[in-house]
């Protein structure tokens, strides 16, 4: 389903403020594998992830989405294949624009935008069912402007946004990394009951190791711009927390230093 | 202090339906694409000399009014092409298209500062003498009112369809939140060309509706427009707020009738019409200031109970 071979980028090239971002990664997804990234501050993974949505364009390597090379396409033409979810939660909607002309929006992603009328009344009562999944209460609230809502509103919307229309790739970015720890719960449930329902093939950045121990069939760490560990499925099963500090130990023949990864 | 009379009042509401298609144009970038657009002040003198050079050549005025929108679009797709392409900012590549749009207008006007309309058929006189029976002669004051909000009707029912569509709603999600709707599959650059063209072209055809009103054509008349449409913009929001598109749209003529009453009203009062532009910046400043003297006043209204509480304590 995603294919990434041998990807490298750097950043401001041959000045002072060069950056070695990514120095090289490779790896493949197979159709509804769920892969969760951990690593280090630095480590690249959302330079990873950008790059695979197409932000900037890497130096060299493939990106090869359900058989298609998106390598050379910019940002908006390969939104036909790929749903995201951005850590700030005021990315994912246009703030000044309804909850149902949002949704509306999202329903056209990788679509051209033609004078057809911007959202159907059959539109509106598919969105209506939709709110209604999340329990919090937005089906009564479909013309309010999407920057009243509270984060975690606004995180599980855009969530529902992302996969309204069954993406072949879902990216997510630390996306419940700015909630408070019970809402940050609670959308990291629906993202994994929407994934698992849909099979859809997803990558999710995480800066928790239990969560990324416990969410999906699949665990990648980035050390420095590389791969360090890509766990298969039978690999990840019965994984522990030990396990993976024996492994990064092993592969970067250093301790785990980063507090903040093994707290949280 | 002396009030206007009833009909200087008429004639600000007239002259504000025409010049809230250049407030429009001016929301259109300024609001919904969050793009301050100072092509403005060259796309305006453009639709004036072009409406005015095809009427004295004996053209129909309702076609040179269309040519005036039209030829505004290419002003705002030049300005489009400079920003989203060439990559210039996009105050600058407003400045420059405006600057460069100086020496069109008088290439358009056959080299002459001033075209004056003078016995020429204008909209305005169409409009006369469609109306006028061999016993009564329509005004060309209702005249003026009659094509001020016909075309302001038109275009607030176009602009409104136009953003109900699907083009619509990515439009204004290009100017909210260009991260995402470009995430969503939209080209971001398209869209912020198409707006301009848009914006442009309404500005324009003001210009030329405005010249057959005033009758004739000044390659100065673009000066200070951008202020002018934006203080219709702000003058209407702090009015009448932010809902809906159409209210939205309707708030700025609104805004910009206001404004030329406001103006009828400083005229009738000594101030002369040199003056006119010192005051409209004034006005704008004084519109845009208030939500941050808002929050001085209740900064230091909060610090005053403050005081008491601390010293009753």
């Amino acid at each position: 389903m995603l294919k990434v071979n041998g990807i490298k980028k750097t950043f401001s090239p041959g000045t002072v403020n060069e950056k070695r971002a990514i120095k090289e990664i490779t790896f493949h997804l197979e159709p509804s594998d769920f892969m969760t990234v951990i690593g280090g501050n630095g480590a690249g993974k959302s330079t990873m992830l950008n790059a695979i949505a197409g932000i900037f364009k890497v130096d060299t390597g493939s990106i090869i989405i359900n058989g298609s090379d998106v390598t050379k396409l910019p940002e908006y033409k390969r939104a036909i294949h790929i749903g995201r979810v951005f850590q700030d939660t005021r990315m994912g909607t246009a703030s000044d624009m309804t909850i149902e002309e949002n949704m509306a929006m999202a329903l056209r992603r990788g679509k051209s935008r033609g004078l057809r009328k911007g959202i159907t009344k059959a539109e509106r009562n598919l969105f209506r069912e939709r709110l209604e999944i999340l329990d919090l209460g937005l089906e009564n609230r479909m013309t309010a402007k999407t920057g009243l809502l509270s984060g975690g509103q606004r995180q599980a919307l855009t969530l529902l946004m992302a996969t309204m229309t069954k993406p072949e790739l879902l990216l997510l970015d630390e996306h419940t990394a700015a909630l408070d720890p019970k809402t940050a719960k609670k959308v990291l449930e629906l993202t994994n009951q929407i994934i698992t329902e849909d099979k859809l093939t997803a990558l999710m950045i995480t800066h928790n190791m239990q969560d990324a121990i416990r969410l999906g069939n699949r665990l990648m760490m980035l050390h420095k711009g590389r791969v360090l560990i890509n766990l298969q499925t039978e690999e990840k099963k019965n994984l522990k927390v030990a396990d993976l500090l024996k492994m990064f130990e092993k592969a970067s023949g250093t301790g785990m230093t980063n507090d903040k990864m093994l707290l949280s | 202090m002396t009030l206007i009379s009833m009909a200087s009042f008429l004639s600000a509401i007239s002259q504000g339906l025409l010049w809230s298609i250049l407030a429009i144009g001016v929301y259109i970038t300024y609001r919904v694409l969050d793009f301050a657009d100072l092509t403005t002040e060259g796309s305006f003198p453009l639709g004036a000399a072009i409406a005015a050079q095809c009427i004295v050549n004996g053209g129909n005025p309702f076609t040179a009014t269309i040519l005036s929108f039209v030829v505004g679009l290419l002003a705002g797709f030049v300005t489009g092409i400079l920003h989203t392409k060439l990559k210039i900012p996009g105050l600058l590549a407003g400045i420059l298209v405006m600057t460069g749009l100086y020496s069109i207008n008088l290439r358009v006007m056959g080299g002459k500062a001033n075209l004056p309309l003078l016995k020429q058929t204008t909209i305005v006189t169409s409009v006369v003498e469609f109306f006028s029976t061999e016993a009564n002669t329509f005004s060309t004051a209702n005249a003026v009112m009659m094509v001020g909000v016909i075309s302001v009707a038109v275009v607030i029912f176009l602009l409104w369809l136009m953003f109900s569509t699907e083009f619509g709603f990515a439009l204004r999600a290009t100017g909210d939140n260009p991260r995402m709707i470009s995430a969503l599959g939209v080209n971001t650059d398209i869209m912020i060309i198409l707006g301009l063209m848009i914006s442009n072209g309404l500005i324009s055809l003001s210009g030329g509706l405005i010249a057959q009103y005033n009758g004739y054509a000044d390659v100065g008349m673009g000066v200070g427009t951008i202020v002018i449409g934006l203080a219709s913009v702000i003058i209407g929001e702090v009015l009448l707020g932010r809902k809906g598109m159409a209210w939205c749209l309707a708030s700025v003529v609104v805004g910009s009738i206001l404004y030329r009453i406001i103006i009828a009203f400083v005229l009738a009062n000594k101030l002369q019409p040199t003056d006119l532009k010192l005051f409209s910046s004034i006005v704008l400043v004084i519109c845009l200031s208030l939500p941050a003297v808002k929050e001085w006043y209740r900064d230091f209204t909060n610090r005053r109970n403050h005081k008491t509480e601390v010293k009753e304590g």
